[in-house]
């Protein structure tokens, strides 16, 4: 449904490389998740894809038309909700879900099926300016425009970033009720925690893919033994391990340290619990713990840069 | 076209939602209006004069009728001799006081040639010179009178010679002048900061992610406010025919259709603007300082043009405003007709051809 061939994008007279070589290609009725920490280089590759830059090397279609070419055949198709799309703010809800449609060559009416789930939601506050809503709501009216128009494919550029929990839990629900209506989905963002809501990632980093699966096959692929720790002086305790010689990495992970070490042997474990009661902590907790897609960003990260 | 009736519709909601915008919008020309019509004159009208008539003939019996008829003196009262000018200058109510000398008739008949004398509270210089202007040119008119029926050439010197001041006509210059001030702010602010605040929002790459073509978007941009500075052309001729009294004396169809020339003409300024910057600041910087200020300067209805330095000339040359100001003033005023300003027309043309292409060729189908 959607095929990148070796897309390369670039800033400031090539200065700037903001996608490196990037080949991936998206299946029908697939949601494909894009994650990677700002300025990795996703909001370049759906304006590539949505027809809005021009790409500076390689190719890439959509549903089948050339992004360079097709151009306008893809800007009637597809769905797209920018990452800072906000709306217009001094129109009622229904006025901008009107708008779009029109704008779309549709009706509210042809394709309310399909929104129905989603505009119910909002639908009380119809008659209320955009810029009265709640984040959550923004957001849904939002998803509500780009898809009026019952787009082949939808990019959705960090559509959960600055909402709420509870709002993001409800978003990725109705994207997966979209999925199964046949809508093929690219969606961008930051958040490590949304990617195991994806059928496939794509782990990204300065412009380059490092890894591309499903986000089951990305945990299993992680080497090594991942652990955690915890102890009454936190900050002590980053600084402490990271003179141990044997560390092979140590970063913060909600509230313990996750480790890895270099070099496991049966001693290992004792010879660090000896080195830390040296130095005065109490209370460690040190167990072994699964790796999560942050886990294995960190470490792709890590061994690549 | 139901798309492009939807996204005017669009465009007239954020207009009339915008309080401050429509207050400006509307508020703007009238203000304008107001201000150079009452405000910031140089007219000072009803002020109190004295006469002493040692003539007490026809001559200065005419004069002084035409004097009380002006709506610019009250005639406080009349004196006998030249003693008591002082007191009532004293007493400080009298502007001025105006003397005739004995046998004022008859010296202008006989020697074809008579005087007058004026005596100005100069205490306030400029009041003083605007109020002998205004003497002068009574006596003028009086005497172009008198030789229309007669081939004599008949003189009346006022001892403060003092030249014709067009002021006296109350021909308010400013009015062409504010038309086009507020059709250039209007016009070329709000397009630009209309269609860069949807690249600043973010809604513009939604737009073109869209089946509606993006030049339509720039064109049902400026439908809006093409209709809106209209109105205020409209609002503009009527405050001025009926509050200031100016009529239009050519064709009224014609000012409006050089008055929506105009109108694209600085449309296509706003576009020009938009496609070459980023931020709503920007842009109305950019729409202050390109179009307020040299429609200011060099439109000629502040400066006179021909005073300025040759390079100025040639600069003003450039300003649409300018020409617009020539052809609002000879049809308005002179009540010319189109073979009258067709050069300037064309010129207007000119400019908005070459603004709309450059325009349209800067507008990018894409975001960079």
């Amino acid at each position: 449904m959607v095929i990148l061939n070796n897309i390369t994008k670039t800033y400031n007279k090539g200065n700037t490389i903001a996608v490196d070589d990037v080949s991936f290609s998206v299946g029908k009725g697939e949601l494909f998740g894009l994650i990677g920490p700002d300025g990795a280089g996703k909001t370049s590759i759906f304006r590539v894809l949505t027809t809005l830059l021009l790409p500076d090397g390689g190719s890439a279609t959509v549903d089948g038309c050339d992004v360079v070419i097709d151009y306008k055949k893809i800007r009637s198709q597809v769905g797209y909700m920018p990452g800072k799309f906000s709306l217009y703010q001094d129109l009622t809800v229904e006025e901008n879900l009107n708008f779009f449609a029109t704008i779309f060559n549709t009706t509210i009416k042809e394709n309310y099926e399909l929104i129905k789930e989603i505009y119910v939601q909002i639908e009380p506050f119809k008659n209320r300016r955009a810029e009265k809503l709640s984040g959550g709501m923004k957001q849904k009216l939002a998803l509500c425009c780009a898809l009026i128009h019952k787009p082949t494919v939808l990019f959705l550029d960090e559509p959960t970033t600055g909402v709420d929990a509870v709002s993001r839990k409800e978003f990725w629900e109705m994207l997966k009720r979209l999925k199964e209506q046949g809508i093929t989905i690219l969606v961008s963002t930051p958040y490590m925690d949304e990617a195991t809501l994806c059928d496939r990632i794509a782990l990204i980093q300065t412009g380059k893919i490092m890894s591309i699966d499903t986000p089951n096959n990305i945990v299993k692929a992680y080497s090594g033994t991942l652990y955690k720790i915890k102890s009454d002086m936190m900050n002590k305790l980053s600084n402490d391990l990271h003179s141990y010689e044997n560390m092979l990495s140590c970063y913060a992970f909600g509230e313990y340290l996750h480790l890895s070490f270099k070099n496991e042997n049966e001693h290992f474990e004792k010879e660090l619990m000896n080195i830390l009661k040296e130095k005065g902590h109490q209370q460690i907790e040190f167990e072994r713990t699964i790796p999560t897609i942050e886990d294995c960003f960190i470490k792709l990260m890590s061994s690549s840069g | 076209m139901k798309q492009f009736l939807v996204f005017i519709k669009k465009e007239f909601y954020h207009v009339f939602r915008d309080r401050k915008t429509l207050l400006m919008l509307f508020g703007l020309p009238i203000a304008q209006i107001v201000l150079f019509g009452f405000a910031l004159t140089n007219e000072i009208k009803n002020n109190r004069i004295v006469i002493v008539d040692y003539a007490k003939d026809l001559a200065s019996q005419q004069i002084i009728n035409k004097i009380e008829a002006s709506k610019y003196f009250d005639i406080d009262k009349s004196l006998m001799s030249h003693n008591e000018i002082e007191a009532a200058f004293k007493e400080g109510k009298i502007k001025m006081a105006v003397v005739f000398p004995a046998g004022f008739n008859n010296e202008l008949l006989h020697l074809n040639k008579s005087q007058i004398q004026l005596i100005v509270d100069a205490s306030d210089p400029n009041t003083g010179t605007t109020l002998t202007t205004y003497i002068s040119s009574i006596v003028m008119t009086y005497q172009t009178e008198l030789m229309k029926n007669n081939s004599i050439p008949y003189r009346i010197v006022p001892e403060l010679r003092m030249l014709y001041n067009p002021e006296l006509k109350g021909a308010p210059n400013f009015v062409p002048g504010v038309m086009a001030l507020v059709m250039m702010l209007i016009c070329v602010m709000m397009t630009s900061v209309s269609i860069v605040k949807e690249k600043e929002k973010g809604t513009m790459e939604v737009l073109l992610v869209s089946p509606f073509r993006p030049i339509l978007v720039i064109i049902s941009k400026a439908v809006p406010y093409l209709l809106i500075s209209l109105v205020n052309v409209s609002i503009i001729l009527l405050l001025s025919v009926y509050l200031l009294d100016l009529p239009i004396n050519g064709s009224v169809l014609l000012l409006f259709a050089e008055s929506t020339l105009l109108i694209i003409t600085a449309l296509s300024l706003g576009l020009l603007i938009s496609t070459a910057t980023e931020s709503q600041q920007a842009a109305m910087l950019l729409s202050m300082m390109g179009m307020m200020l040299p429609t200011v300067f060099f439109s000629g209805f502040m400066f006179p043009i021909e005073n300025m330095p040759f390079p100025l000339q040639m600069i003003s040359n450039l300003v649409p405003a300018k020409w617009y100001y020539i052809i609002v003033k000879s049809i308005m005023i002179k009540g010319l007709g189109f073979s009258a300003i067709w050069k300037e027309t064309l010129i207007l043309v000119g400019m908005t051809v070459f603004l709309l292409t450059i325009s349209f060729r800067k507008f990018k189908i894409r975001l960079a």
